[in-house]
């Protein structure tokens, strides 16, 4: 297949040796499971459980709520200690309900939703339903819930479900494990979010640094003419949705638009595995790999966490810290975020959990930018964060705007390659949070402007009305009280109250 | 164990502004070397003299501004300036030549800017044309090489008088070919007959011919150029443009009129071609931060050190070149930032290709 370049990207050091030749294994149930409402983009779940329940594994313990969120299931058998705040995997590290989960050590299955035996004939609908009951999200990192994407065939004419196998973060080894090992399941999973979304055409898009993962994958596929697996360089950002389309169709998504109007969705492979669990067997999403890595492990892991783990455990489960981390890091070393403690639960889009020595971290004080240039020639977004950067230290964010700050995906490679170690990651990050409050703030006084210019309308057809009522009563004025409606007054309520 | 709240990445390549100087620092010795051979112990002397002057400045200017002297000295940026300074100068010009210049190049052109990264024109070229300007005589008084060991080679001793004692020879002066064919052409010998007394491009591109240390040796300094490719210090954009507009130019010229004007051969061999192209304009702070723009602005060097070196009062047009392109350089950035992802040059997203269904 003929391959398309992306621009810039950057070669960190991979360093996947620690954990790539290492099967999956299985962590021991942990005493306690921590399970956030929230583990996605969109509206927090709704509980349905309170302390004091008892519940069986695949029970739906909190119920997805609005358009956009995702269900939430017990990870095994056991009893609900309650339901409270408790610091959530982010790095703010701020508290988020949780529900707390004894496990009962039985691992007792509840009753789950009959399995579809022929998703390839079933109707579209029953499989949508299965995977938003299953409570699947994204889990490459966006955590966007997997039913809502779904539906995306239904507004977009799709050409190519694009399985994302890309894995280029480095350190990160859970989905090359999971697609050497259980190949076939992702293969079927992507084959069935490809009918739903009526894409007629599959392409999984593997990093070349993953022979093996290719191989088995190509083997699995070999049976469906419409599945295609690609081996794409190692490069950095290539796993980002939208450079592993341009670089497998050519297809550049326009800004502001979604990848689905150029005609591709992406789905990462841990995504559309759960789907095949989903619909295969009616198991919602309770488990997921985690790769558990970095010069500070004692032992590095690849590890099936049920959701809800504290990292903590894990870290234990990989015996300990073998070195004082400088740094502990929640996914990948580029875009990953830093974690806030150990007691923080494995989520839905834990893909990784690193603990890093200072070495592997190379942290160093900044210096002055040389103009060496390096930033503007490695951007994928085809930015200039020497420029950006420079305007953000004069606080001039309308001028880093202009330039694109708000088009920066904060891939992290122009801070990887400065050679005078700035932070310019950091500089785009804290414009971005700055504008997006401004266009906020701005939204806002822009509302209270029309409310009270509506107020003021009100206020004046009020009077109006009033003049016209007292108008009314002498029968000389009758007529020209005649055109003010009745219901006036009571309109503008209704509007206030719509509007409040 | 550090958990406060900062943005990735948690990496970092292994990439920092020492090592960038350092390597550069590296490409030029061998170039260096063979010039000390050539012109012995003065220019050995002149060498110490600058890059000395060139630390002892930029320590200061850094005490005056209350920073930390000796981790901003570590980079190593104040030390290649001196190095590439020093290449500049006649080998044999007197100790306060190169301290004059040193304390332009500093003082002046980087740190009445702000420092490493903020000055507009490269300041070893700054310190080049202000003695240039000030002092056309010392400044051109170039020496044929008397290589080290060699039969009426100065000795230290001697090497000294010259340097600090301002004893220069009078017997040694040279013109460099670049001058001696201007010098001969303003007398109304046509460049196809002077060209005959100039020495054979092969003396030229090794070295054996007059003029700064950065002059000669042509061909150790494209290797040290070719090294910092290697490395990926600098790309080939800057010098390629450099060379190919310079040859371009002479090139379609001397076609037309070979009397009135020397080859695109002859004119990448002379001067500082090479190390301007490889080591002076290449210089990241001064230069445009895009590869487009390091295009234009290498092609813009190019063409004028052509038309400095064919029309102007000086043989040697680079440092003035590169000044001139230095200050076009903010706004070939402003003109030349790459197209960003799913937008057009203007800015604007691209349009959708794809037909709705
Ligand atoms: S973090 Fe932003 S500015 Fe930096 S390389 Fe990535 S997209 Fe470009
Ligand atoms: S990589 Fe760093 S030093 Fe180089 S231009 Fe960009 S910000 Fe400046």
């Amino acid at each position: 297949m003929k391959l398309f370049s992306i621009r810039g990207g950057v070669h960190p050091e991979y360093r996947k040796e620690q954990t790539s030749e290492k099967a999956i294994v299985a962590l021991p149930m942990p005493r306690l499971l921590y399970i956030p409402l929230q583990q996605h983009v969109g509206a927090p779940a709704e509980v349905l459980v309170a302390g004091g329940d008892l519940v069986k594994k695949g029970q739906m313990i909190a119920r997805s709520q609005g358009t956009i969120s995702a269900s939430q299931h017990a990870p095994t058998s056991g009893r609900i200690v309650s339901v409270t705040d408790v610091a959530a995997p982010h790095p703010s590290g701020l508290p988020q309900t949780t529900i707390i989960l004894e496990p009962d050590g039985k691992d007792e299955w509840a009753e789950l939703p009959e399995p579809i035996a022929d998703p390839f004939a079933a109707d579209l609908q029953l499989i949508r339903e299965r995977v938003a009951r299953a409570g699947v999200v994204g889990m490459g990192g966006a955590v966007f819930p997997a039913a809502v994407k779904l539906n995306l065939g239904t507004q977009y004419k799709l050409e190519i479900l694009l399985v994302n196998g890309a894995e280029c973060e480095p350190y990160i080894t859970c989905d090359d494990r999971v697609m050497r090992e259980y190949a076939d399941e992702v293969i079927d999973g992507a084959r069935i979010v490809a009918r739903v979304m009526g894409a007629p055409r599959v392409v999984v898009g593997i990093e070349l640094n993953k022979p093996q993962a290719i191989e088995a994958m190509t083997k699995a596929a070999a049976p469906f003419a419409e599945v295609e697996v690609v081996g794409v360089p190692a490069l950095y950002p290539m796993g980002y949705a939208h450079e592993l389309i341009l670089a497998i169709t050519g297809r550049e998504t326009p800004a502001g638009k979604r990848t689905a109007e150029v005609g591709v969705v992406a789905y990462n492979v841990a995504t559309v595995r759960a789907v095949h669990h989903a619909v295969r067997f009616g198991r919602p999403l309770i488990t997921r790999v985690v790769t558990v890595s970095g010069g500070a492990i004692r032992e590095p892991k690849n590890i099936l966490s049920p959701i809800g783990a504290r990292v903590a455990d894990l870290i234990e489960f990989c015996g300990g810290f073998s070195a004082p981390p400088a740094r502990l890091v929640n996914g990948g070393p580029m875009m990953g975020e830093p974690l806030p403690s150990l007691e923080v639960p494995v989520v839905k889009g834990t893909a990784g959990i690193l603990a890093l020595t200072a070495e592997e971290t190379n942290a160093q004080a900044a210096s002055p930018c040389i103009r060496c240039g390096s930033c503007v020639t490695i951007c994928p977004g085809g930015l200039s964060p020497v420029e950006m950067a420079a305007f953000i230290r004069k606080d001039n964010l309308e001028a880093a705007a202009r330039l694109g700050v708000m088009d920066c995906i904060s891939c992290g490679s122009c801070s990887w390659v400065c050679p005078s170690h700035i932070p310019l990651v950091h500089y785009f990050n804290y414009a971005k949070g700055a504008l997006n409050d401004q266009e906020r703030e701005r939204r806002k006084s822009e509302r209270v402007k029309t409310l009270a210019e509506v107020r003021v309308i009100r206020v004046e057809k009020v009077a109006e009305a009033k003049r016209a009522a007292m108008a009314a009563r002498k029968p000389a004025a009758a007529t020209a009280a005649a055109d003010a409606p009745p219901g006036n007054a009571t309109a503008s309520t209704a509007e206030e109250k719509t509007n409040a | 164990m550090n958990i406060a709240t900062t943005s990735g990445p948690f990496t970092h390549a292994s990439s920092t502004v020492q090592k960038t100087m350092v390597t550069v620092l590296l490409a030029l010795i061998p170039a260096t070397a063979f010039d000390f051979y050539l012109f012995g112990w003065p220019a050995i002397l002149l060498f110490t003299v600058t890059v000395g002057s060139c630390m002892a400045v930029e320590a200061a200017c850094l005490a005056l501004a209350d920073q930390p002297v000796k981790a901003v000295l570590g980079d190593y940026s104040a030390v290649l300036t001196g190095w590439l300074l020093a290449m500049s100068l006649p080998p044999w010009a007197p100790w306060w030549v190169g301290v004059l210049a040193a304390v332009f190049a500093i003082a002046l052109a980087k740190h009445a800017f702000g420092g490493l990264g903020q000055n507009v024109f490269n300041p070893a070229m700054v310190g080049r044309t202000v003695l240039l300007v000030s002092f056309p005589v010392v400044m051109t008084a170039w020496v044929v090489p008397h290589p080290l060991f060699s039969s009426g080679a100065p000795g230290l001793a001697d090497a000294i008088a010259i340097t600090f004692g301002s004893h220069m020879p009078d017997t040694v002066s040279a013109a460099s070919a670049l001058g001696y064919v201007k010098t001969e052409l303003s007398r109304g010998i046509p460049v196809t007959q002077s060209m005959a007394q100039v020495p054979d491009l092969m003396d030229m591109v090794l070295g054996y011919r007059a003029g700064s240390l950065g002059e000669t040796s042509a061909i150790l300094i494209l290797a040290g150029g070719l090294f910092l490719m290697a490395k990926r210090i600098i790309s080939w954009h800057i010098p390629l443009s450099v060379m190919g507009g310079l040859f371009l130019m002479a090139a379609v010229f001397h076609a037309v009129d070979p009397a009135r004007f020397t080859s695109g051969t002859f004119h990448l061999m002379s001067g500082a071609t090479f190390l301007g192209a490889f080591f002076i304009a290449t210089d990241y702070v001064t230069s445009p931060v895009s590869k487009k723009g390091q295009l234009i602005f290498g092609i813009g060097c190019g063409v004028l050190i052509w038309i400095i070196r064919t029309f102007a009062g000086y043989p040697e047009g680079m440092a003035f070149a590169v000044l001139l392109m230095n200050g076009l350089t903010p706004i070939i950035d402003q003109y030349t930032r790459p197209r960003m992802f799913g937008r057009n040059r203007k800015g604007e997203p691209l349009p959708l290709v794809k037909e709705k269904p």
